[in-house]
Protein backbone atom coordinates (compact mmCIF):
# COMPACT_ATOMS: atom_id res chain seq x y z
CA UNK A 1 0.00 0.00 0.00
CA UNK A 2 2.95 2.22 0.76
CA UNK A 3 4.13 1.71 -2.81
CA UNK A 4 0.85 1.34 -4.68
CA UNK A 5 1.09 4.79 -6.24
CA UNK A 6 -2.20 5.90 -4.70
CA UNK A 7 -1.56 6.13 -0.97
CA UNK A 8 0.71 8.79 0.43
CA UNK A 9 3.53 6.84 2.09
CA UNK A 10 3.68 9.64 4.67
CA UNK A 11 0.02 9.27 5.63
CA UNK A 12 -0.57 8.00 9.16
CA UNK A 13 -3.32 5.76 7.72
CA UNK A 14 -0.80 3.45 6.03
CA UNK A 15 -0.31 1.52 9.22
CA UNK A 16 -4.05 1.24 9.89
CA UNK A 17 -5.55 0.40 6.52
CA UNK A 18 -5.88 -3.24 5.53
CA UNK A 19 -3.56 -4.58 2.81
CA UNK A 20 -5.63 -6.01 -0.10
CA UNK A 21 -3.58 -9.19 0.03
CA UNK A 22 -4.62 -9.85 3.59
CA UNK A 23 -8.33 -9.70 2.80
CA UNK A 24 -8.38 -11.10 -0.73
CA UNK A 25 -6.06 -14.08 -0.32
CA UNK A 26 -8.84 -15.91 1.54
CA UNK A 27 -11.18 -15.66 -1.47
CA UNK A 28 -11.32 -17.92 -4.57
CA UNK A 29 -8.40 -16.95 -6.83
CA UNK A 30 -8.64 -15.55 -10.35
CA UNK A 31 -6.15 -14.65 -13.07
CA UNK A 32 -7.12 -11.02 -13.48
CA UNK A 33 -8.81 -7.96 -11.95
CA UNK A 34 -8.90 -8.22 -8.17
CA UNK A 35 -7.54 -11.77 -8.56
CA UNK A 36 -10.80 -12.85 -6.97
CA UNK A 37 -13.64 -14.86 -8.55
CA UNK A 38 -16.38 -12.82 -6.93
CA UNK A 39 -19.18 -15.02 -8.25
CA UNK A 40 -17.64 -18.02 -6.52
CA UNK A 41 -16.90 -16.04 -3.39
CA UNK A 42 -20.64 -15.40 -3.06
CA UNK A 43 -21.63 -18.90 -4.07
CA UNK A 44 -19.41 -20.59 -1.51
CA UNK A 45 -20.53 -18.16 1.18
CA UNK A 46 -17.00 -17.02 2.14
CA UNK A 47 -18.38 -13.50 1.80
CA UNK A 48 -21.92 -12.38 2.59
CA UNK A 49 -22.20 -8.75 1.54
CA UNK A 50 -25.28 -7.02 2.93
CA UNK A 51 -28.07 -6.23 0.45
CA UNK A 52 -29.24 -3.11 2.29
CA UNK A 53 -28.56 -0.81 5.21
CA UNK A 54 -32.15 -1.34 6.37
CA UNK A 55 -32.70 -4.46 8.42
CA UNK A 56 -34.84 -7.21 6.91
CA UNK A 57 -34.61 -6.00 3.30
CA UNK A 58 -33.89 -8.90 0.93
CA UNK A 59 -32.20 -8.63 -2.44
CA UNK A 60 -34.51 -9.04 -5.44
CA UNK A 61 -32.94 -11.90 -7.40
CA UNK A 62 -34.01 -12.69 -10.96
CA UNK A 63 -32.92 -16.10 -12.26
CA UNK A 64 -33.16 -15.64 -16.00
CA UNK A 65 -30.41 -16.11 -18.58
CA UNK A 66 -30.46 -13.98 -21.70
CA UNK A 67 -28.71 -14.92 -24.93
CA UNK A 68 -27.39 -11.97 -26.90
CA UNK A 69 -25.94 -11.62 -30.36
CA UNK A 70 -27.36 -14.63 -32.09
CA UNK A 71 -25.99 -13.68 -35.49
CA UNK A 72 -22.34 -12.70 -34.77
CA UNK A 73 -19.06 -14.49 -35.34
CA UNK A 74 -17.90 -14.79 -31.72
CA UNK A 75 -19.54 -17.38 -29.47
CA UNK A 76 -23.00 -16.27 -28.25
CA UNK A 77 -23.17 -14.12 -25.11
CA UNK A 78 -24.95 -15.54 -22.11
CA UNK A 79 -26.03 -12.79 -19.74
CA UNK A 80 -26.96 -14.30 -16.35
CA UNK A 81 -29.49 -12.12 -14.45
CA UNK A 82 -28.92 -14.18 -11.33
CA UNK A 83 -25.23 -13.35 -11.04
CA UNK A 84 -26.00 -9.69 -11.50
CA UNK A 85 -29.01 -9.32 -9.23
CA UNK A 86 -27.02 -10.97 -6.44
CA UNK A 87 -25.07 -7.69 -6.42
CA UNK A 88 -27.11 -5.09 -8.26
CA UNK A 89 -30.57 -3.51 -8.29
CA UNK A 90 -32.71 -3.69 -11.42
CA UNK A 91 -32.48 0.11 -11.61
CA UNK A 92 -28.71 -0.06 -12.10
CA UNK A 93 -29.44 -1.39 -15.59
CA UNK A 94 -33.16 -0.91 -16.35
CA UNK A 95 -34.17 1.11 -18.21
CA UNK A 96 -31.31 3.58 -18.31
CA UNK A 97 -28.69 1.21 -19.72
CA UNK A 98 -30.69 -1.75 -21.09
CA UNK A 99 -34.31 -2.18 -22.18
CA UNK A 100 -36.39 -4.79 -20.36
CA UNK A 101 -36.91 -6.72 -23.55
CA UNK A 102 -34.45 -9.13 -25.10
CA UNK A 103 -33.04 -7.75 -28.32
CA UNK A 104 -34.42 -4.23 -27.84
CA UNK A 105 -31.12 -2.62 -26.84
CA UNK A 106 -28.63 -1.98 -29.60
CA UNK A 107 -25.35 -3.26 -28.18
CA UNK A 108 -21.90 -3.31 -29.66
CA UNK A 109 -18.46 -4.40 -28.56
CA UNK A 110 -17.16 -0.99 -29.59
CA UNK A 111 -19.36 0.81 -27.07
CA UNK A 112 -18.58 -1.79 -24.44
CA UNK A 113 -14.86 -1.20 -24.87
CA UNK A 114 -15.53 2.53 -24.57
CA UNK A 115 -16.95 1.94 -21.09
CA UNK A 116 -20.65 1.89 -21.94
CA UNK A 117 -23.24 -0.91 -21.55
CA UNK A 118 -21.55 -4.02 -20.09
CA UNK A 119 -18.33 -1.97 -20.00
CA UNK A 120 -19.67 0.36 -17.32
CA UNK A 121 -18.81 -2.33 -14.77
CA UNK A 122 -16.68 -4.86 -16.64
CA UNK A 123 -13.25 -3.39 -16.85
CA UNK A 124 -13.80 -0.87 -14.08
CA UNK A 125 -14.88 -3.00 -11.12
CA UNK A 126 -15.95 -6.45 -12.36
CA UNK A 127 -13.83 -8.89 -14.37
CA UNK A 128 -12.23 -7.02 -17.27
CA UNK A 129 -13.04 -7.09 -20.98
CA UNK A 130 -9.92 -9.07 -21.81
CA UNK A 131 -11.86 -12.14 -20.61
CA UNK A 132 -13.83 -12.54 -23.85
CA UNK A 133 -15.12 -16.03 -23.20
CA UNK A 134 -16.70 -15.38 -19.85
CA UNK A 135 -19.35 -13.38 -21.76
CA UNK A 136 -19.07 -15.04 -25.17
CA UNK A 137 -19.57 -18.39 -23.51
CA UNK A 138 -22.03 -20.32 -25.69
CA UNK A 139 -20.24 -21.73 -28.71
CA UNK A 140 -21.86 -21.95 -32.14
CA UNK A 141 -21.85 -25.19 -34.13
CA UNK A 142 -18.30 -25.99 -35.21
CA UNK A 143 -16.62 -23.77 -32.58
CA UNK A 144 -14.49 -25.28 -29.83
CA UNK A 145 -15.34 -24.14 -26.33
CA UNK A 146 -12.39 -22.20 -24.93
CA UNK A 147 -11.43 -23.20 -21.41
CA UNK A 148 -11.41 -20.62 -18.62
CA UNK A 149 -8.13 -21.22 -16.80
CA UNK A 150 -8.14 -21.86 -13.05
CA UNK A 151 -7.05 -19.05 -10.74
CA UNK A 152 -3.32 -18.57 -10.21
CA UNK A 153 -1.81 -19.77 -6.95
CA UNK A 154 -1.93 -17.02 -4.37
CA UNK A 155 1.84 -16.77 -4.12
CA UNK A 156 1.89 -15.51 -7.71
CA UNK A 157 -1.01 -13.22 -8.14
CA UNK A 158 -1.54 -10.69 -5.39
CA UNK A 159 0.57 -7.58 -5.15
CA UNK A 160 2.36 -6.62 -1.97
CA UNK A 161 4.42 -8.61 0.49
CA UNK A 162 3.21 -12.16 1.16
CA UNK B 1 25.23 -23.79 -17.12
CA UNK B 2 25.80 -20.84 -14.83
CA UNK B 3 24.15 -18.56 -17.35
CA UNK B 4 21.17 -20.87 -17.68
CA UNK B 5 20.86 -20.90 -13.88
CA UNK B 6 20.90 -17.12 -13.69
CA UNK B 7 18.36 -16.91 -16.47
CA UNK B 8 16.14 -19.40 -14.73
CA UNK B 9 16.41 -17.41 -11.50
CA UNK B 10 15.53 -14.21 -13.36
CA UNK B 11 12.45 -15.80 -14.88
CA UNK B 12 11.33 -17.09 -11.48
CA UNK B 13 11.90 -13.64 -9.99
CA UNK B 14 9.84 -12.05 -12.75
CA UNK B 15 7.01 -14.48 -12.06
CA UNK B 16 7.09 -14.15 -8.31
CA UNK B 17 7.85 -10.47 -7.86
CA UNK B 18 4.48 -8.94 -8.67
CA UNK B 19 5.05 -5.19 -8.64
CA UNK B 20 3.11 -3.30 -6.00
CA UNK B 21 0.37 -1.35 -7.75
CA UNK B 22 -2.99 0.15 -6.93
CA UNK B 23 -5.56 -2.55 -6.26
CA UNK B 24 -8.06 -3.08 -9.09
CA UNK B 25 -10.95 -0.55 -8.93
CA UNK B 26 -9.60 1.77 -6.25
CA UNK B 27 -11.21 5.20 -6.67
CA UNK B 28 -9.46 8.51 -5.99
CA UNK B 29 -11.75 11.44 -5.14
CA UNK B 30 -10.06 14.78 -5.42
CA UNK B 31 -12.45 17.40 -6.71
CA UNK B 32 -12.01 19.64 -3.71
CA UNK B 33 -9.83 17.87 -1.15
CA UNK B 34 -6.42 19.10 -2.17
CA UNK B 35 -7.65 22.58 -3.00
CA UNK B 36 -8.90 22.76 0.57
CA UNK B 37 -5.71 21.51 2.10
CA UNK B 38 -6.30 17.81 2.78
CA UNK B 39 -4.99 14.70 1.00
CA UNK B 40 -7.13 13.19 -1.80
CA UNK B 41 -9.58 10.45 -0.74
CA UNK B 42 -8.90 6.80 -1.64
CA UNK B 43 -12.02 4.62 -1.81
CA UNK B 44 -11.31 0.85 -2.01
CA UNK B 45 -14.06 -1.08 -3.89
CA UNK B 46 -12.59 -4.47 -2.93
CA UNK B 47 -12.82 -3.69 0.78
CA UNK B 48 -16.42 -2.50 0.61
CA UNK B 49 -17.79 -5.17 -1.75
CA UNK B 50 -16.76 -7.88 0.69
CA UNK B 51 -19.23 -6.27 3.12
CA UNK B 52 -21.90 -4.64 0.92
CA UNK B 53 -23.53 -5.40 -2.39
CA UNK B 54 -23.19 -2.75 -5.09
CA UNK B 55 -26.88 -1.88 -4.73
CA UNK B 56 -26.33 -0.42 -1.26
CA UNK B 57 -24.17 2.41 -2.57
CA UNK B 58 -25.24 2.62 -6.18
CA UNK B 59 -28.99 2.38 -5.53
CA UNK B 60 -29.96 3.03 -1.89
CA UNK B 61 -27.40 5.76 -1.28
CA UNK B 62 -27.55 7.15 -4.79
CA UNK B 63 -23.88 7.07 -5.81
CA UNK B 64 -23.92 7.34 -9.62
CA UNK B 65 -21.74 4.75 -11.36
CA UNK B 66 -19.37 7.20 -12.95
CA UNK B 67 -16.22 8.41 -11.34
CA UNK B 68 -16.49 12.10 -10.60
CA UNK B 69 -20.25 12.20 -11.23
CA UNK B 70 -21.13 12.56 -7.55
CA UNK B 71 -20.66 15.85 -5.81
CA UNK B 72 -19.63 14.61 -2.42
CA UNK B 73 -18.84 17.25 0.16
CA UNK B 74 -17.66 16.96 3.73
CA UNK B 75 -20.83 18.71 4.94
CA UNK B 76 -23.04 16.06 3.37
CA UNK B 77 -20.90 13.30 4.83
CA UNK B 78 -21.29 14.80 8.29
CA UNK B 79 -25.05 15.00 7.69
CA UNK B 80 -25.15 11.27 6.99
CA UNK B 81 -25.21 11.28 3.19
CA UNK B 82 -22.87 9.33 0.85
CA UNK B 83 -19.94 7.89 2.84
CA UNK B 84 -21.55 9.36 5.94
CA UNK B 85 -24.48 6.94 5.73
CA UNK B 86 -22.09 4.35 7.15
CA UNK B 87 -19.11 6.30 8.44
CA UNK B 88 -21.09 7.67 11.33
CA UNK B 89 -19.59 5.80 14.26
CA UNK B 90 -22.37 3.23 14.00
CA UNK B 91 -22.04 1.00 10.91
CA UNK B 92 -18.38 2.03 10.49
CA UNK B 93 -15.99 4.39 12.25
CA UNK B 94 -16.96 8.04 12.09
CA UNK B 95 -16.15 11.02 9.91
CA UNK B 96 -13.77 12.36 12.56
CA UNK B 97 -11.08 9.91 11.45
CA UNK B 98 -9.95 12.15 8.62
CA UNK B 99 -6.72 10.36 7.73
CA UNK B 100 -8.30 6.99 7.01
CA UNK B 101 -10.20 8.44 4.04
CA UNK B 102 -7.86 11.28 3.15
CA UNK B 103 -4.87 9.00 2.58
CA UNK B 104 -4.05 9.67 -1.09
CA UNK B 105 -0.87 10.85 -2.67
CA UNK B 106 -0.99 14.59 -3.32
CA UNK B 107 -1.46 15.49 -6.97
CA UNK B 108 -3.60 12.51 -7.99
CA UNK B 109 -6.61 13.33 -10.18
CA UNK B 110 -10.12 11.98 -9.51
CA UNK B 111 -10.37 8.63 -11.26
CA UNK B 112 -10.50 4.85 -11.06
CA UNK B 113 -7.17 3.06 -10.78
CA UNK B 114 -5.54 -0.31 -10.51
CA UNK B 115 -5.03 -3.51 -12.43
CA UNK B 116 -2.91 -4.04 -15.50
CA UNK B 117 -6.07 -4.13 -17.62
CA UNK B 118 -7.41 -0.81 -16.49
CA UNK B 119 -4.50 1.26 -17.77
CA UNK B 120 -5.50 1.06 -21.42
CA UNK B 121 -7.45 3.39 -23.65
CA UNK B 122 -10.91 4.41 -22.51
CA UNK B 123 -11.85 3.24 -19.11
CA UNK B 124 -10.44 -0.29 -18.92
C1 LIG C 1 -22.53 1.03 2.94
C2 LIG C 1 -21.71 1.50 4.02
C3 LIG C 1 -20.44 2.28 3.66
C4 LIG C 1 -20.33 3.36 2.82
C5 LIG C 1 -21.42 4.06 2.03
C6 LIG C 1 -18.94 3.73 2.84
N1 LIG C 1 -18.23 2.89 3.66
FE1 LIG C 1 -16.23 2.92 4.00
N2 LIG C 1 -16.40 1.35 5.26
C7 LIG C 1 -17.59 0.74 5.65
C8 LIG C 1 -17.31 -0.28 6.64
C9 LIG C 1 -18.34 -1.17 7.34
C10 LIG C 1 -15.92 -0.25 6.86
C11 LIG C 1 -15.14 -1.12 7.85
C12 LIG C 1 -15.19 -0.42 9.19
C13 LIG C 1 -14.50 -1.15 10.29
O1 LIG C 1 -13.60 -1.95 10.02
O2 LIG C 1 -14.85 -0.87 11.43
C14 LIG C 1 -15.38 0.77 5.97
C15 LIG C 1 -14.03 1.07 5.88
C16 LIG C 1 -13.51 2.06 5.07
C17 LIG C 1 -12.10 2.36 4.91
C18 LIG C 1 -10.96 1.64 5.60
C19 LIG C 1 -10.54 0.42 4.85
C20 LIG C 1 -9.43 -0.30 5.58
O3 LIG C 1 -8.43 -0.61 4.92
O4 LIG C 1 -9.58 -0.57 6.78
C21 LIG C 1 -11.99 3.44 4.07
C22 LIG C 1 -10.72 4.11 3.61
C23 LIG C 1 -13.33 3.82 3.70
N3 LIG C 1 -14.23 2.96 4.30
C24 LIG C 1 -13.64 4.88 2.87
C25 LIG C 1 -14.91 5.21 2.45
C26 LIG C 1 -15.21 6.35 1.59
C27 LIG C 1 -14.21 7.34 1.07
C28 LIG C 1 -16.55 6.30 1.37
C29 LIG C 1 -17.41 7.24 0.51
C30 LIG C 1 -16.93 7.48 -0.84
C31 LIG C 1 -17.08 5.16 2.09
N4 LIG C 1 -16.06 4.52 2.73
C32 LIG C 1 -18.43 4.78 2.10
C33 LIG C 1 -18.83 1.03 5.14
C34 LIG C 1 -19.12 2.01 4.21
C1 LIG D 1 -18.75 -8.13 -20.47
C2 LIG D 1 -19.12 -9.05 -21.51
C3 LIG D 1 -18.26 -9.12 -22.77
C4 LIG D 1 -16.90 -9.35 -22.86
C5 LIG D 1 -15.92 -9.59 -21.72
C6 LIG D 1 -16.57 -9.34 -24.27
N1 LIG D 1 -17.71 -9.11 -25.00
FE1 LIG D 1 -17.81 -9.00 -27.05
N2 LIG D 1 -19.78 -8.54 -26.95
C7 LIG D 1 -20.51 -8.43 -25.78
C8 LIG D 1 -21.85 -7.94 -26.12
C9 LIG D 1 -22.97 -7.70 -25.12
C10 LIG D 1 -21.88 -7.77 -27.52
C11 LIG D 1 -23.03 -7.22 -28.39
C12 LIG D 1 -23.98 -8.28 -28.76
C13 LIG D 1 -25.07 -7.80 -29.68
O1 LIG D 1 -24.75 -7.38 -30.80
O2 LIG D 1 -26.22 -7.86 -29.28
C14 LIG D 1 -20.57 -8.16 -28.01
C15 LIG D 1 -20.22 -8.19 -29.37
C16 LIG D 1 -19.00 -8.59 -29.86
C17 LIG D 1 -18.65 -8.71 -31.27
C18 LIG D 1 -19.58 -8.44 -32.44
C19 LIG D 1 -20.53 -9.58 -32.64
C20 LIG D 1 -19.89 -10.86 -33.13
O3 LIG D 1 -20.08 -11.89 -32.46
O4 LIG D 1 -19.20 -10.87 -34.15
C21 LIG D 1 -17.36 -9.13 -31.32
C22 LIG D 1 -16.53 -9.40 -32.57
C23 LIG D 1 -16.88 -9.25 -29.96
N3 LIG D 1 -17.89 -8.93 -29.10
C24 LIG D 1 -15.61 -9.64 -29.62
C25 LIG D 1 -15.12 -9.71 -28.31
C26 LIG D 1 -13.74 -10.00 -27.98
C27 LIG D 1 -12.65 -10.31 -28.97
C28 LIG D 1 -13.66 -9.93 -26.62
C29 LIG D 1 -12.40 -10.10 -25.73
C30 LIG D 1 -11.31 -9.22 -26.03
C31 LIG D 1 -14.98 -9.64 -26.11
N4 LIG D 1 -15.84 -9.50 -27.17
C32 LIG D 1 -15.30 -9.53 -24.76
C33 LIG D 1 -20.07 -8.71 -24.50
C34 LIG D 1 -18.76 -8.97 -24.13
C1 LIG E 1 -26.40 -5.83 -14.97
C2 LIG E 1 -27.53 -5.33 -15.69
C3 LIG E 1 -28.93 -5.87 -15.40
C4 LIG E 1 -29.58 -5.94 -14.18
C5 LIG E 1 -29.05 -5.56 -12.82
C6 LIG E 1 -30.91 -6.44 -14.47
N1 LIG E 1 -31.04 -6.66 -15.81
FE1 LIG E 1 -32.75 -7.28 -16.78
N2 LIG E 1 -31.74 -7.29 -18.57
C7 LIG E 1 -30.42 -6.92 -18.74
C8 LIG E 1 -30.06 -7.10 -20.14
C9 LIG E 1 -28.68 -6.85 -20.75
C10 LIG E 1 -31.23 -7.56 -20.80
C11 LIG E 1 -31.37 -7.83 -22.30
C12 LIG E 1 -31.75 -6.52 -22.94
C13 LIG E 1 -31.79 -6.53 -24.43
O1 LIG E 1 -31.53 -7.56 -25.07
O2 LIG E 1 -32.09 -5.46 -25.00
C14 LIG E 1 -32.27 -7.68 -19.78
C15 LIG E 1 -33.57 -8.10 -20.02
C16 LIG E 1 -34.56 -8.16 -19.07
C17 LIG E 1 -35.93 -8.57 -19.32
C18 LIG E 1 -36.48 -9.04 -20.65
C19 LIG E 1 -36.39 -10.54 -20.67
C20 LIG E 1 -37.02 -11.16 -21.88
O3 LIG E 1 -37.27 -12.35 -21.78
O4 LIG E 1 -37.19 -10.47 -22.89
C21 LIG E 1 -36.61 -8.49 -18.12
C22 LIG E 1 -38.08 -8.82 -17.86
C23 LIG E 1 -35.66 -8.03 -17.13
N3 LIG E 1 -34.44 -7.85 -17.73
C24 LIG E 1 -35.97 -7.83 -15.79
C25 LIG E 1 -35.07 -7.49 -14.81
C26 LIG E 1 -35.41 -7.39 -13.40
C27 LIG E 1 -36.78 -7.59 -12.81
C28 LIG E 1 -34.25 -7.07 -12.74
C29 LIG E 1 -34.02 -6.90 -11.25
C30 LIG E 1 -34.41 -8.01 -10.41
C31 LIG E 1 -33.20 -6.97 -13.77
N4 LIG E 1 -33.73 -7.24 -15.01
C32 LIG E 1 -31.88 -6.65 -13.50
C33 LIG E 1 -29.58 -6.45 -17.78
C34 LIG E 1 -29.85 -6.33 -16.42
C1 LIG F 1 -23.94 -2.51 -13.35
C2 LIG F 1 -22.76 -3.34 -13.43
C3 LIG F 1 -22.72 -4.46 -14.46
C4 LIG F 1 -23.11 -4.39 -15.78
C5 LIG F 1 -23.68 -3.21 -16.54
C6 LIG F 1 -22.85 -5.70 -16.34
N1 LIG F 1 -22.30 -6.53 -15.39
FE1 LIG F 1 -21.76 -8.50 -15.64
N2 LIG F 1 -21.24 -8.60 -13.68
C7 LIG F 1 -21.31 -7.57 -12.77
C8 LIG F 1 -20.87 -8.05 -11.47
C9 LIG F 1 -20.79 -7.21 -10.19
C10 LIG F 1 -20.54 -9.41 -11.62
C11 LIG F 1 -19.99 -10.35 -10.54
C12 LIG F 1 -18.57 -10.77 -10.86
C13 LIG F 1 -17.51 -9.68 -10.82
O1 LIG F 1 -17.72 -8.62 -10.23
O2 LIG F 1 -16.42 -9.88 -11.40
C14 LIG F 1 -20.79 -9.74 -13.02
C15 LIG F 1 -20.60 -10.99 -13.59
C16 LIG F 1 -20.84 -11.32 -14.91
C17 LIG F 1 -20.65 -12.63 -15.49
C18 LIG F 1 -20.06 -13.81 -14.76
C19 LIG F 1 -21.00 -14.90 -14.43
C20 LIG F 1 -20.28 -16.10 -13.85
O3 LIG F 1 -20.99 -17.07 -13.60
O4 LIG F 1 -19.06 -16.09 -13.66
C21 LIG F 1 -20.98 -12.53 -16.81
C22 LIG F 1 -20.96 -13.63 -17.85
C23 LIG F 1 -21.37 -11.16 -17.06
N3 LIG F 1 -21.27 -10.46 -15.89
C24 LIG F 1 -21.76 -10.67 -18.29
C25 LIG F 1 -22.25 -9.39 -18.52
C26 LIG F 1 -22.75 -8.93 -19.81
C27 LIG F 1 -22.78 -9.73 -21.08
C28 LIG F 1 -23.13 -7.63 -19.62
C29 LIG F 1 -23.78 -6.69 -20.63
C30 LIG F 1 -24.95 -7.19 -21.33
C31 LIG F 1 -22.88 -7.28 -18.23
N4 LIG F 1 -22.33 -8.38 -17.60
C32 LIG F 1 -23.14 -6.06 -17.66
C33 LIG F 1 -21.71 -6.27 -13.02
C34 LIG F 1 -22.20 -5.80 -14.23
C1 LIG G 1 -19.48 1.38 -0.20
C2 LIG G 1 -19.99 1.95 -1.40
C3 LIG G 1 -19.80 1.26 -2.74
C4 LIG G 1 -20.02 -0.06 -3.06
C5 LIG G 1 -20.50 -1.19 -2.14
C6 LIG G 1 -19.76 -0.20 -4.46
N1 LIG G 1 -19.37 1.00 -4.99
FE1 LIG G 1 -18.96 1.42 -6.93
N2 LIG G 1 -18.44 3.32 -6.45
C7 LIG G 1 -18.51 3.87 -5.19
C8 LIG G 1 -17.96 5.21 -5.22
C9 LIG G 1 -17.84 6.15 -4.03
C10 LIG G 1 -17.57 5.47 -6.56
C11 LIG G 1 -16.96 6.76 -7.13
C12 LIG G 1 -18.06 7.72 -7.48
C13 LIG G 1 -17.60 9.10 -7.87
O1 LIG G 1 -16.43 9.28 -8.21
O2 LIG G 1 -18.43 10.03 -7.85
C14 LIG G 1 -17.90 4.27 -7.31
C15 LIG G 1 -17.73 4.12 -8.69
C16 LIG G 1 -18.12 3.03 -9.42
C17 LIG G 1 -18.07 2.92 -10.86
C18 LIG G 1 -17.60 3.99 -11.83
C19 LIG G 1 -16.29 3.62 -12.43
C20 LIG G 1 -15.94 4.47 -13.61
O3 LIG G 1 -15.18 3.97 -14.44
O4 LIG G 1 -16.39 5.61 -13.75
C21 LIG G 1 -18.55 1.68 -11.18
C22 LIG G 1 -18.71 1.07 -12.56
C23 LIG G 1 -18.88 1.00 -9.95
N3 LIG G 1 -18.61 1.84 -8.90
C24 LIG G 1 -19.38 -0.29 -9.87
C25 LIG G 1 -19.60 -0.97 -8.70
C26 LIG G 1 -19.97 -2.37 -8.64
C27 LIG G 1 -20.18 -3.27 -9.84
C28 LIG G 1 -20.10 -2.67 -7.32
C29 LIG G 1 -20.45 -4.02 -6.70
C30 LIG G 1 -19.61 -5.13 -7.07
C31 LIG G 1 -19.81 -1.47 -6.56
N4 LIG G 1 -19.51 -0.47 -7.43
C32 LIG G 1 -19.89 -1.38 -5.18
C33 LIG G 1 -19.02 3.26 -4.06
C34 LIG G 1 -19.38 1.93 -3.96
C1 LIG H 1 -15.56 8.47 5.31
C2 LIG H 1 -14.51 9.12 4.60
C3 LIG H 1 -14.11 10.55 5.01
C4 LIG H 1 -13.69 10.97 6.24
C5 LIG H 1 -13.55 10.13 7.51
C6 LIG H 1 -13.37 12.37 6.11
N1 LIG H 1 -13.57 12.77 4.82
FE1 LIG H 1 -13.25 14.66 4.10
N2 LIG H 1 -14.00 14.07 2.29
C7 LIG H 1 -14.39 12.79 1.96
C8 LIG H 1 -14.83 12.77 0.58
C9 LIG H 1 -15.32 11.55 -0.19
C10 LIG H 1 -14.68 14.10 0.10
C11 LIG H 1 -14.93 14.60 -1.34
C12 LIG H 1 -13.61 14.40 -2.05
C13 LIG H 1 -13.32 15.29 -3.20
O1 LIG H 1 -13.99 15.20 -4.23
O2 LIG H 1 -12.33 16.05 -3.11
C14 LIG H 1 -14.16 14.88 1.20
C15 LIG H 1 -13.85 16.24 1.12
C16 LIG H 1 -13.22 16.98 2.10
C17 LIG H 1 -12.79 18.35 1.96
C18 LIG H 1 -12.99 19.22 0.73
C19 LIG H 1 -14.04 20.28 0.93
C20 LIG H 1 -15.40 19.77 1.31
O3 LIG H 1 -15.94 20.29 2.30
O4 LIG H 1 -15.93 18.87 0.68
C21 LIG H 1 -12.19 18.71 3.14
C22 LIG H 1 -11.57 20.04 3.51
C23 LIG H 1 -12.26 17.55 4.03
N3 LIG H 1 -12.90 16.51 3.36
C24 LIG H 1 -11.77 17.51 5.30
C25 LIG H 1 -11.95 16.45 6.18
C26 LIG H 1 -11.60 16.49 7.59
C27 LIG H 1 -10.95 17.68 8.28
C28 LIG H 1 -11.94 15.29 8.11
C29 LIG H 1 -11.86 14.82 9.57
C30 LIG H 1 -12.58 15.66 10.52
C31 LIG H 1 -12.49 14.48 7.02
N4 LIG H 1 -12.49 15.22 5.87
C32 LIG H 1 -12.92 13.16 7.15
C33 LIG H 1 -14.38 11.68 2.78
C34 LIG H 1 -14.03 11.69 4.11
Amino acid sequence: MRKDGLHDPKSPAIKQLQEPREALSRLPPDTTGNMVRWVQALETGVIQPRPSLKPGVEAEILDRDILLDLKGSMPIILFPHKRHTQWLACANCHDGVFEKQTGATKMSMFQILAGEQCGICHGAVSFPLTECFRCHSVVRPGQVKPAIPPGLPRSHNLPGPP
Amino acid sequence: MKLAGALFAAVIMALVAVPAAAEYADVVLNKRSEKEGVRPVVFPHWFHRIRFQCRVCHHELGFKMRVGANDVTMNEISEGKFCGACHNGDIAWGADRCDLCHSGKPGLPTGIFGGHETGGPGRW
